[in-house]
């Protein structure tokens, strides 16, 4: 175990959690791939929402991951701060919008 | 108040930088890449010595000027080299193509139109009955004057178009390429496609080249090639037929960018961890001959800016010799690790 929680190197061992259970790890692989395939949504689409997501769950791997996968398929530095803006707001939207019951609740209890 | 000028960008060479001496750059590609011997990969394929396959495509060089000084160029190319083919190479090279069967010369710089003799060498070639593809920067079309008439000039022999245009936004057009490149490459594409170019039904072929601005390899070529359309269309109505996606080797321009920004074992690596076997098979350099303007012949355009002649055959194109060069064993460094990486890369795009 390393001094750190957290080691860059850890991101090209993903592929490794098979060794602890290769069924569910061959499935979540093969459905992981077929996501980020062109659809509805452009792999492109899919590769900034998952660089928000990232964010939003603050996976540093996952940021380091989808930094690359974006910039490889042609986004610009705009693009990837706009995607963490909406990661952002909706982060942010998300505390604020419970003002609502918390006024909700200030508004029950006071005179 | 006066007006500075801006100071123009210079070739490594121009600037007598370390890294414009090949065998420093053969040097950093052998001791500091990190990564497996290139040749122990293929070996374990099976693949070495590597030989090629069928010579079917003829690159031409004919020389390093260029009206651009783009950062990651490969042939170190820019308005300060006067390195460009003369008629008498080109005859040469005329002479070898009239001895072999091989149908397609794909003619590249620099920009390959500034070499005075670029048009009378076309018209060779097409006299010959072969297929010409020029790798045009674009910009040069609307350049100067002079220039302007080439999207007639290739309709007129039929030449397939390949230009490069690494995004399409002006920002990271611009990065690579230098500034206000993106818009005047928009122009040109535009004076090609009013003449059909791209146009479908028009028999005439417009292919851009998509390669990274920075430390990584290149996407989905098949997903960029659509959004490329997408937008080429919706922002400029633009059309074009393909798009290649192309890695950058670490060699020259490229090589010092990785170095200076200390990217270089990482991209190496990165490079070498995507080793594609079914890339390995299809590698370029089994199918091709590079020329450079001064009529030596090598197995690439990157073995070329490298200075590693063929071998074992004749080196220069007086002495074209198709047998040899077919049986010869093509050089290989870690710079190789670029045409296998992922979906394989060349002047076409992936491989794979």
């Amino acid at each position: 175990m390393s001094d750190t929680y957290y080691d860059p190197k850890d991101l090209n061992k993903f592929g490794d959690i098979k060794d602890f259970q290769p069924e569910l790890a061959q499935k979540f692989f093969a459905w992981y791939g077929d996501v980020f395939q062109d659809g509805a949504l452009t792999a492109r689409e899919k590769s900034l929402i998952a660089l928000a997501v990232s964010h939003a769950v603050q996976c540093p791997y996952c940021i380091d991951a989808y930094t690359q996968d974006t910039l490889k398929r042609g986004c610009e530095e705009e693009e990837l701060m706009e995607a963490v803006h909406v990661a952002a707001a909706i982060r942010g939207g998300a505390s604020l919008v419970h003002g609502v019951q918390m006024m909700n609740k200030a508004n029950e209890l006071l005179m | 108040m006066r007006a500075t000028k801006k100071k123009p960008i210079k070739s490594l060479k121009a600037l007598g930088h370390r890294l414009s001496q090949t065998e420093r750059q053969i040097a950093v590609l052998e001791n500091d890449s990190g990564v497996d011997p290139f040749t122990d990969r293929l070996r374990a394929l099976g693949l070495s010595p590597l030989r090629p396959t069928e010579i079917s495509i003829f690159q031409v060089n004919v020389g390093k000027m260029c009206n651009q000084v783009c950062k990651h160029c490969h042939v170190d190319a820019g308005p300060d080299r006067r390195e460009i083919m003369t008629r008498e190479t080109m005859q040469e090279c005329l002479d070898a193509l009239a001895k072999s069967n091989i149908q397609t010369v794909d003619l590249t710089g620099g920009a390959p139109e500034m070499n005075p003799d670029f048009r009378w060498f076309v018209k060779g070639i097409k006299a010959l009955g072969r297929h010409v593809i020029v790798r045009c920067n674009l910009t040069i079309i609307v350049a100067n004057r002079k220039y302007h008439d080439l999207p007639e000039f290739f309709k007129k022999h039929n030449i397939e178009v390949v230009s490069s245009l690494p995004s399409f936004k002006a920002r990271s057009t611009d990065r690579q390429r230098g500034n206000g490149v993106f818009e005047r490459s928009i122009r040109a594409l535009k004076m090609l496609n009013d003449v059909g170019y791209g146009k479908e039904g028009s028999g005439l072929t417009l292919n851009l080249v998509y390669n990274p601005s920075g430390a990584m390899l290149p996407g989905d070529q098949d997903s960029l090639e659509a959004e490329y359309k997408r937008a080429l269309k919706r922002d400029f109505d633009i059309e074009f037929n393909h798009l290649f996606a192309i890695t950058n080797l670490p060699i020259s321009r490229f090589l010092d960018y990785l170095v200076a920004s200390e990217n270089y074992q990482r991209y190496m690596e990165e490079l070498a961890n995507a080793f594609n076997p079914m890339a390995a098979e299809n590698v370029m350099c089994r199918s091709t001959l590079s020329v450079s303007w001064d009529g030596y012949m090598y197995d690439c355009d990157f073995n070329q800016m490298l200075e590693l002649k063929v071998k074992g055959a004749a080196p220069h194109v007086r002495d074209f010799d198709l047998e040899a060069l077919t049986n010869r064993e093509i050089i290989l460094n870690q710079h190789c690790y670029g045409c296998t990486a992922g979906a394989g890369s060349s002047c076409g795009g992936e491989v794979t």
